[in-house]
C-alpha cells in the first residue's frame, strides 16, 4: 500500500504508539496515508478504537515481521 | 364564543382534522428527534476530568496514561491535583518514588538476567522491608529499570505529551498552603490553582471523571 509518511513505534508501550500517531497524523494532509509500525500487542484494539474515535479511517491492519503494520487515512 | 369554538371542535369533521394532524407531529417529532440528537451527540466534544491524589511512582501512571490519551482521541482533558498529587506537577520528578512497604500487590521482580530469574516474585516481608536501608531507593531504582527495559514511557516524558496536547493541569491551593509549597516550584504550565468549588462544576458537565 502507498504512504506518505512512516512511523516506526516498534518497542513503545502503552499509550505510545497512539500518541505518536496522532501526533504524526497532525503533519499530514487531508488524504494522506500513514503508515505505523508497533509491537506493543494492545496495539491492534487501541488503534481501531483511535481510528473510530478520530474518524481517521484505519484502512488496513496485519502482521508482518513480527511487528504490527497499520495504514491510517488522515481525515 | 370564539374560543369555545377552537377548544372544542364544532364538527366531526373538524375532531378528524385535528386527530390526523396530531399523530402526524407525533411521528415526525420520533424521526426527527433521533436524527437531531444523534447530530448533537457526534458533535459534541467528549471531555474528562481526572481527579489525581497520589505522589509515588507508580501511582504517577494512570492520570498521564489516560490524559494524554484521551487527549490524543480528541477529548478535553483536565487533571485536578490535590494532597500528594502535587508531587507530579514538580518540575523535578525525579524524586517520586515507589514503596513496596505496604504495598502487597506489587510484584517484586528483577529486571534483569535471564527470562526464568526475572519472572521470580520476591516475597521479601513487610517487617524486613521496614529495616533494609535504602529499600525503598533500591525498589524505586528496579522500577525504573523496568520501565525503561520494557519501552513504557517516563513520567516526564507523558506529562510532557499531555501539556503539549492541551491538558488543562489544575492544582489544589489549599493543598499548596496546607504542605507550604511554592508556585514557582511547580511547572509553569499549571495554569490554575484554584479549589473544590472551581473544579466540581467542570466535574459535572464531564463525560467521564475519575478519582485516582
Amino acid at each position: 500500500m502507498n504512504f506518505d509518511k512512516e512511523l516506526d513505534a516498534r518497542g513503545l508501550s502503552c499509550p505510545l504508539p497512539i500518541l505518536k500517531t496522532k501526533k504524526a497524523l497532525n503533519d499530514l494532509t487531508s488524504g494522506q496515508v500513514l503508515k505505523v509500525l508497533a509491537t506493543d500487542p494492545g496495539s491492534i484494539k487501541d488503534m481501531q478504537a483511535f481510528a473510530t474515535q478520530t474518524g481517521n479511517p484505519l484502512l488496513s491492519s496485519s502482521e508482518e515481521n513480527k511487528a504490527y503494520v497499520f495504514f491510517l487515512k488522515k481525515k | 364564543m370564539e374560543t369555545q369554538t377552537i377548544r372544542k371542535p364544532a364538527t366531526a369533521a373538524d375532531a378528524a382534522l385535528d386527530r390526523a394532524i396530531s399523530e402526524r407531529i407525533d411521528a415526525l417529532l420520533d424521526e426527527r428527534l433521533e436524527a437531531k440528537l444523534a447530530e448533537l451527540k457526534a458533535a459534541r466534544t467528549p471531555s474528562m476530568t481526572i481527579i489525581a491524589t497520589k505522589g509515588t511512582l507508580d501511582w504517577a501512571y494512570p492520570p498521564f496514561i489516560l490524559a494524554s490519551t484521551a487527549a490524543a482521541l480528541g477529548w478535553d482533558v483536565s487533571i485536578f491535583f490535590t494532597f500528594y498529587g502535587l508531587e507530579l506537577l514538580k518540575k523535578d520528578l525525579r524524586k517520586l518514588k515507589v514503596s513496596p512497604l505496604g504495598n502487597p500487590a506489587m510484584p517484586m521482580k528483577m529486571p534483569m538476567g535471564p527470562a526464568w530469574f526475572k519472572s521470580i516474585r520476591w516475597n521479601i516481608p513487610n517487617v524486613v522491608q521496614s529495616v533494609i536501608p535504602a529499600y525503598e531507593a533500591f525498589a524505586t531504582t528496579m522500577m525504573k529499570k523496568t520501565i525503561k527495559k520494557t519501552g513504557v514511557a517516563g513520567i516526564d516524558e507523558l506529562r510532557s505529551l499531555c501539556v503539549e496536547a492541551g491538558v488543562n493541569l489544575i492544582a489544589c491551593q489549599m493543598t499548596v498552603d496546607l504542605f507550604g509549597y511554592k508556585h514557582d516550584e511547580f511547572i509553569p504550565d499549571v495554569k490554575e490553582y484554584c479549589g473544590a468549588a472551581t473544579f466540581l462544576p467542570m466535574a459535572k458537565d464531564a463525560d467521564v471523571c475519575l478519582f485516582i
